[in-house]
């Protein structure tokens, strides 16, 4: 019991980590309609300069460069790549972020090269324990910090005029331009906060029990696009639950790995794929995800 | 809230090689209402969006001319200006933002508003007096209005920016007859409190009921203009777009017919020879 109840907070810990991942996804998905599969290079931008920082300007400094770096990397590839192509398909788009993700990714992977950058974060390898269940601290920071983030988000995308301007954004273009919203500022302003939490993201999935930053993080990443999926690309609150719902399917599965061992190994890192393709054969456009529907 | 003229002057505008105005040219005096009535793909929404400055996002672009309100050019301006300078649309088809409340919506419209908050607050005072099931419906959905709610809320939507010129698209649309009334008798009463209005329809009899001045638009070139009601008395206007049968052409076209058949083949009706059969 005891190792299901730890399994199933961290499982929770990191799906709130992989929602705020999600959460960039389906923002920016629902400002422009571009899936963005540059997301996974964002991550690894914002979690690579407060990894190298970390050392020298301390931890808070640097995890707040990090967020800004990510938040600039975002609002830079939305202006200087993408509103070049303004007009053009959506599908056009996707794939002009594939070629900036390989672009990205390959410079960061140089640069990091073989090295595991470890954080200098103040939780360490510190437990916290409440009866017989223990949690690393660095999983409870990283569920309160997604939680207030996400908390924070969703009340200024539902009273905040900036909310307001994106979902009339997200819903109508051609009408928000009568309105008067600048449908530019609108998608920067996506792009920029999808890098900023992108950017806390990558610093929860680098520090324990991660060893740090390292080529492969951008791997680990990925498994939000299985959370923003079945949750349903344009809902927010779909990104939350599909977050949630692959960090508790990868937390138990590697957890009970030994018990399964008929299935193979790494059953971990498979199972929110599973999962995914098995919500979506029932609900093709995801947990939360608003159907096509046309009106004739 | 003091009007301005608008002012088009040998407006063109196409969607890639398909030219949608040629060199349409036509004015809102200050305070007025103003028709534009013509048939589908006539131009009319084109001409709508060639003012707003929102054609790109349809895939067009203005391609000469100048537009100009209260003297300073809008043609060279992004929409989000135009909507500063005091000109909004009501887009055709009402567009309301249908996942949000209707309170959002009215948000949404103010977004484009130069005003502070209290300019805010009084447009959505004046917007709740005129339309007061907006009021009643602050927290619902805006899909799940009806037609004729949809369209006072797209017209609300769009009086919360404070437009000096609203440019209505369409606004009978698909409504009731008794709903367009209603309508009609909002768009005299906005007028009324001071905004000049440019009315594209396709309901020429209201109109003209509205108007003082109108413009026929067809294939894109203005073909007819002047005070709404001697438009409304015109021939060509009543046979085209209100409706009235001209007594004498309409005998002419039944001549013709009874002509047609007497000659046909054992005296049947006028059928196309190829089905007629041996």
């Amino acid at each position: 019991m005891t190792t299901f109840i730890e399994l199933l907070l961290g499982g929770v810990s990191l799906g709130s980590v992989y929602a705020l991942i999600a959460l960039g996804f389906v923002v920016i998905f629902r400002a422009t309609e571009v899936v963005n599969f540059a997301h996974a290079s964002l991550l690894l931008a914002g979690g690579y300069v407060t990894a190298v920082l970390s050392d020298d300007i301390g931890f808070w400094p640097a995890l707040l460069t990090g967020i800004a770096s990510g938040a600039l990397v975002g609002a830079a590839i939305e202006f200087l790549v993408l509103r070049r192509y303004r007009g053009s398909d959506h599908s056009v788009l996707a794939i002009v972020t594939i070629g900036v993700d390989i672009l990205l990714v390959t410079d960061l992977t140089r640069r990091i090269g073989t090295d595991v950058l470890a954080v200098r974060d103040p939780w360490g390898d510190q437990l916290l324990t409440i009866g017989s269940v223990s949690l690393a601290q660095t999983r409870v920071a990283a569920l309160l910090v997604a939680g207030l983030l996400i908390t924070a988000f969703l009340l200024a995308f539902r009273y905040t005029s900036w909310g307001v301007a994106m979902r009339a954004a997200a819903e109508n273009a051609g009408t928000a331009a009568l309105m008067g919203i600048r449908l530019g500022r609108v998608s920067l302003g996506a792009w920029a906060v999808a890098g900023g939490l992108a950017a806390v993201a990558a610093l929860f999935l680098t520090v324990f029990p991660t060893p740090g930053l390292e080529r492969a993080t951008s791997l680990a990443a990925l498994k939000a696009f299985p959370a923003a999926i079945l949750g349903g690309l344009d809902s927010t609150t779909g990104a939350l639950a599909g977050g949630l719902i692959v960090g508790v399917t990868e937390s138990l599965a590697t957890g009970y790995q030994s018990d399964l061992t008929f299935l193979g190994r790494g059953l971990g890192d498979l199972a929110p794929y599973l999962v995914m393709i098995a919500i979506l054969l029932v609900r093709p456009a995801g947990l939360l995800g608003t159907k096509e529907t046309a009106r004739v | 809230m003091g009007g301005a003229a608008l002012d088009v002057t040998r407006l063109s505008a196409g969607y890639g090689p398909v030219r949608a105005l040629r060199e349409v040219t036509l004015d809102v005096p200050q305070g007025s209402v103003v028709a534009v009535l013509g048939g589908n793909g006539a131009g009319k929404s084109t001409l709508l969006r060639a003012i707003s400055r929102t054609l790109p996002y349809y895939g067009g672009a203005s391609k000469g001319g100048s537009v100009r309100f209260g003297g300073a050019p809008l043609h060279t301006l992004t929409a989000d200006r135009v909507v500063a300078a005091g000109v909004s649309q009501v887009p055709e088809g009402r567009q309301v933002f249908a996942r949000m409340t209707v309170q959002d919506n009215l948000r949404a419209g103010a977004l484009g508003s130069t005003g502070g908050r209290a300019a805010r607050a009084a447009a959505l005072r004046r917007v709740h007096g005129l339309f007061p099931v907006l009021a009643q419906r602050a927290h619902q959905r805006a899909g799940l209005l009806s037609g004729g709610e949809q369209q006072q809320l797209a017209v609300a939507r769009a009086l919360m920016a404070g437009p000096r010129l609203l440019l209505l698209d369409e606004p009978s649309l698909g409504l009731a007859p008794m709903m367009a009334a209603r309508i009609a008798d909002t768009i005299r009463q906005i007028n009324a409190e001071g905004t000049s209005v440019l009315l594209v329809e396709q309901n020429a009899a209201l109109a003209l009921r509205l108007a003082s001045r109108a413009y026929v638009l067809e294939v894109g070139e203005v073909t007819l203009s002047g005070p709404a009601d001697e438009l409304a008395a015109s021939d060509e206007v009543r046979r085209r777009y209100l409706g009235v049968v001209d007594e004498d052409a309409a005998d002419d076209a039944f001549r013709v017919t009874e002509q047609a058949g007497a000659a046909g083949p054992g005296g049947r009706p006028p059928a196309l020879t190829r089905w007629v059969g041996p």
